[in-house]
Parts: C-alpha cells; structure tokens; sequence
C-alpha cells in the first residue's frame, strides 16, 4: 500500500504483459479446439460401434453396383466406388468450368451493357441482373430443368439447323469425325495462338518507338483462326460429319449434351453472371470521374481511356470478389443432385446410400470441394497479384 | 486566306484563339451560363473570380467540351465546337487543363502519366515522350519524382506533376479550374510560381482562382462571374481599383477585407 503513494505507478504482473497475453490467448484456443476435436472424433466412433458400422476406405476398391447416366470416362456398375467417385468429381469440374467460363462472359457483357449510355441496352441489363439475382440458385435450376421437360420427345424434336436436334433428351449436334489432319490443325491453333501473341508484343514494342499505333484485334484473330484454317486446307479439307440419328428411343451419334447437363450449366451460369455482372459495374462505377475528365482533357480517344486508365484501376476492385463468385459457382454445381445430375454430390450420396459408409463419402465430398476451391483460390490470388497494380 | 481571317475576326492586331459568343447552358432547369460573351488573343492571361456557384468552372470546362453548352457558339483556335468528335478531339489535345483535385493516374508512375497522351494522340515514340517529360518535370522543378507513384507525392507536387503533364501535349492554351483550393496553404506558392513562370513564357491562359495576389501579377484581363453571367471583365488596375458594378466591388471587400 505504501508503494503505491509513489508515482509513477509501474505494475511488473506478468499478467498484464501484452506479450504473455497474446500467447496466453492462443494456447487457450488451441487448447479448446483440440478438446473439441477430440470430442467429435470419440463421440462418432462410439456411434459406429454402438451400430456396428465398420469404418473404412475398404469399401472403395468394392464394385459400385449402381450405374450413372453421363459419364466422361467410361463406366459400368461393375466397376469400384472409387472409380465412380472420379467420374463424379469429372462431371462436377466439367459443369463447373464451363459454368465458370460461361458466367464471366455474361457478366463482363452484362455489367459493360448495364453502364452503357444506351437507354435500352442499359435496361435489359438491368433487368437480367435484378431478376437473376434475387431468385434463389436452386429455383434457377429447377426451372430450366422444366423448361427442357417441357420440350417435345425425341420423335418430334426441334431442328433448328440440320443435324441439331433439341428434345427433352437435351441437345444433340453434329461432330466431326476424327481425322489423321486434325491433331496437326490443334498443334496450328496453339501455333497461331503464339503467334498472335507475338504479334502483339511487336505492336506494342513498334507504338512505343516509333508512336504508330497497330491494332492487334483483327490481326490477332486472323491469325489464331487462319494458321489451323490453312492447315486445314492444304491437308486436303477433310471433314466428314457424324450425325446424330434416332435409334429406338434417342438419338446415336454426334454429340450430345444431357438435359440435366444443360439445366445445371444454364441455372448456375445464369444465377452466376448476374452478380458477376454486378460486379463488373460496380467496379468501372469506382472509377472517379475526375480520372475520366483528365483523360478526355489530354486528347484521349474513348477505347484508349477504357484500356490504359478504366479496365486497370476496375481490375483489382473486380478480381477478388468475382474470385467468391467462381467458388460459390462450383459449390451450386452440387445442386445437380436435385435434377439427377451425376456430380459428385449426387454419387457421394447414392454411394453413402449403398454402403452406410457416410463419414467416409462426407470426408471425400468435403475434401474434393476444398481441394477445388483452393486451387481456384491460388489462381486467383496469383491474378489478383498480376493486376493489382501498385499506388504508392 | 490566314491574313484575311486574321484580320476580320479581330479588331486588335493579335487574332483571337478563344471566343464565346451568346453561350448558355442549362441543367434541368437551373440556367449555369446566361449569354456568356468573352473573347481571348494570343498570349493574354484571363482570371476569373467569383463566388462559388457562378459558373466559373463551367465555362471553362466548356471551352474543351467537358460541359456542353446548349445555345450560344465557341470557336477555339479557329475551330467550332460542336458534336463533331474530331473537332473535339482537336481541341482538346491543343487545350490543357489543370484540375483542382490533380486527377493524375494513381496507377501509372509520374513519367508513365506524363508520356500517356503525347504517345497515344500526338504518335509520339517512347523515348522522345519521355524526353519531353523530363524536360517538363525540369520546369515545373519534380525531376527526381519521375518514377514515383502520384501516391508518394505531396499534393503541391501532384498539381505540379497535372501541369507537366498537360504541357507535355504542347497546348496553345491552358485552363486552370481551381488549380490551389484542394492545396495546404504552404503549398499554394510553390504551384503559383510555376503558373506566374508559364504566364511570362507567353503561354494563353484561363485560370479560375480566388488567389487575388495572382490576380494581381499575372492578369492582363479580370473576368468577375455571378449568378452564371459575366458581370464585368476588366484591366486588373481599374478591376481592383474601381470596378463599375456593385456585385464586384461586394465580392472583392469579401474576399480582400482579410
């Protein structure tokens, strides 16, 4: 008591060191979470005993003994549970990065339309976005699996150009059949695909010392489409269609896209582009006008103002929540279990269903979507460095 | 053909690169610019001062068709402005402009924000733009910030940085809309002296200012604004000295009483 009569106070309690707290406080949480690890784990084996469940990855070399409906390797019910664990997580990641794909391209468009200066341009954007967004993903899915429902039997099917038929058997086009030339023309396309790269490089390097400006785009293209198309040509232009036929109930032949395919992809690439849409508005909406009025000051054409001063600063207010949009993009691809779509939740569900084994195909649900959204992560985050341009 | 229109568009020996003749704008219903009449020569220095709202700012930012005018004609060094964008596009890159919040590209180093324009309008190689802007950045006395971001600078080299960069289009004609009420009040100078040293160089400049010392130095003309109009348009000495409307005399005992 008598040394606290003399200032200046100093408290030497090491409990009141922040040093010591902050360690303190992570050893409580560790501590915690390692009791409630512990825990889950006890208390789910005591279950399994309790119901004489084995546990176990033993059931994945079993033969599944159930079939699915679309497949990218081949599969019969003969085969193992882990091999129709793999079709699924195939199926899962084809949905999800056309899907991908599909729904940046919507809502780049989307979102440039919706801040376009053309009244109805402008509006039907909006009105895409507004009715997209706001209905929940699984009605998205839903109804265009009633769409296709809807269509005509096979017998009857739409053909709106020869060869392509729309059924409620979903959509069959014609393929060309493979050719000796045609891996050549592939080796042409990332040929010219360098090339146009190149080009660019070269435009680029030519603007700067000598001030001409080339556009690339049509150049560009030209030669990423010309090199195959020439190789093509003077491999004799084989080509040779196989069309899809009706045999029995469906067609044979061509290629196909399921219905169930096609009522996930378009549900999820829909409900998907809306936000990404959103997105991309908001993020040329972020740029201050003052930097738009600076660049119209100087002389600058509107395309050069969109490409050295907008799309930059948009990019990296952009990038990082459209990188959220890809990953919720393939966790609702998980939806095509509601419409028979054999993603990989619907075959860890039936497989669960067989085998009583839920720990295990859960574990095997939840790893692959981590494992999924990681890697879509890392991407991102690696392009998310690329643009994010430096200020300071 | 040059000597006749010379000589028929002015009176006064030097020709007329600004001209506005009856220019009016409106937004919605508030009328910004009431029959705006103002002529500039070659190498005069025009500042224009008013309270805020007057229209100060928007005329100038119609002379390069930030803001369109709705009735009324602007010719800038002999061309109309009218929705051609190629007119436009001329004369915006022989018009400069300086802004009150800078509006430099946050994403681009200084020299980057320098070399942009001369490269992308004028076709200008690389190294020739970035000579000229070492050159400008000399002038305006910021060399050694060429490869900094606008981020690293104070604000006086900011402004400093906006106007190199509109000098490196190589303007006949500069517009300053506000160029120091965004600055600290050590700053305000050191951004006046590159204004004053482009004024001696003959350079034809608007600037709208409150910075009546300025004024003072560099103006051949004042321009007073209220209420959208031009209200009087004066040599700085009878400007500051006598001015003919009460309107002015009002402002100016606002503004010089401290």
């Amino acid at each position: 008591m008598a040394e606290q009569a003399h200032p200046p106070k100093n408290n030497r309690s090491i409990l009141h060191s922040i040093a010591f707290r902050n360690i303190a406080y992570q050893l409580l949480l560790v501590a915690a979470l390692a009791f409630l690890g512990w825990y889950l784990y006890d208390n789910i084996n005591e279950n399994l005993d309790r119901q004489n469940i084995a546990t176990g990855w033993g059931f994945l070399n079993e033969p599944a003994g159930f079939d699915i409906s679309e497949s990218i390797i081949p599969f019969d019910s003969s085969q193992t549970f882990a091999r129709i664990f793999a079709a699924g997580v195939l199926n899962t990641l084809h949905v999800a990065f056309v899907g991908i794909f599909l729904a940046t391209l919507l809502g780049i468009t989307m979102g440039i339309a919706r801040v376009s200066r053309n009244w109805l341009v402008s509006k039907v954007a909006s009105a895409y976005v507004e009715i997209c967004r706001n209905v929940p993903v699984v009605l998205h899915v839903i109804f265009w699996s009633s769409i296709i429902r809807l269509l005509p039997h096979p017998r009857q099917a739409l053909e709106p150009f020869n060869g392509a038929f729309i059924s409620n058997r979903g959509l069959m086009l014609p393929f060309p059949v493979d050719n000796i030339l045609y891996p050549w023309v592939a080796f042409a396309l990332v040929l010219g695909i360098g090339g146009a790269l190149i080009f660019a490089r070269w435009a680029r390097f030519r603007r700067e010392h000598t001030g001409q400006y080339i556009s690339v785009f049509w150049p560009g293209t030209s030669i990423i489409v010309g090199l195959p198309l020439l190789v093509w040509v003077l491999g004799g232009a084989p080509l040779t269609w196989d069309y899809p036929a009706l045999k029995g109930f469906n067609y044979q032949g061509g290629i196909s896209l399921s219905p169930e395919y096609i009522a996930l992809l378009i549900g999820i690439t829909v409900y998907t582009g809306a936000f990404i849409a959103e997105i991309v508005r908001s993020g040329i909406e972020s740029i201050h006008r003052g930097q738009i009025e600076a660049s119209r000051a100087l002389g600058l054409r509107h395309g050069f103002i969109m490409r050295f001063i907008i799309i930059p600063q948009a990019l990296r207010v952009i990038v990082p929540p459209t990188a959220s949009q890809f990953l919720s993009l393939t966790k609702n691809s998980s939806l095509g279990v509601l419409i028979g779509y054999p993603d990989l939740v619907n075959i860890g569900n039936t497989s669960l269903n067989q085998t009583g084994q839920a720990v295990e195909a859960i574990a095997i649900m939840m790893l692959v979507y981590l494992t999924i959204s990681l890697t879509i992560s890392i991407f991102m985050n690696f392009y998310n460095k690329l643009v994010a341009i430096r200020e300071r | 053909m040059e000597n006749l229109k010379s000589s028929a568009s002015s009176q006064k020996h030097e020709r007329l690169v600004i001209e506005l003749t009856g220019v009016n704008k409106w937004y919605g219903d508030f009328q910004a610019l009431v029959d705006i009449n103002m002529s500039v020569r070659r190498s005069e220095r025009v500042v224009v001062c008013g309270p805020s709202g007057s229209g100060k700012s928007t005329m100038i930012r119609c002379i390069n068709r930030l803001e369109v005018h709705q009735r009324g004609r602007i010719v800038v060094d002999g061309i109309e402005l009218t929705d051609n964008l190629k007119n436009i596009e001329a004369i915006r890159s022989e018009v400069g402009m300086v802004f009150q919040s800078f509006n430099l590209f946050p994403h681009m180093p200084v020299i980057d924000n320098l070399t942009l324009a001369p490269m992308l309008v004028r076709k200008m190689p690389k190294k020739d733009a970035e000579e000229l802007a070492m050159q400008y950045l000399e002038r305006v006395q910021i060399p050694e910030q060429a490869f900094k971001y606008p981020g690293q600078l104070s604000g006086g080299q900011q402004q400093r940085v906006a106007i190199a960069r509109s000098l490196c289009m190589q303007p006949k004609i500069m517009l300053f809309d506000e160029p120091t009420s965004a600055l600290d009040p050590e700053m305000i100078k050191e951004v006046l002296d590159v204004m004053i040293e482009l004024a001696e160089d003959g350079m034809t400049m608007i600037v709208v200012t409150h910075e009546m010392g300025f004024a003072k130095t560099v103006a051949d003309t004042m321009v007073f604004m209220d209420a959208g109009e031009i209200v009087e348009s004066a040599d700085p000495s009878k400007f500051f000295t006598a001015p003919d409307n009460p309107r002015t005399k009002l402002f100016l005992s606002q503004i010089l009483t401290h």
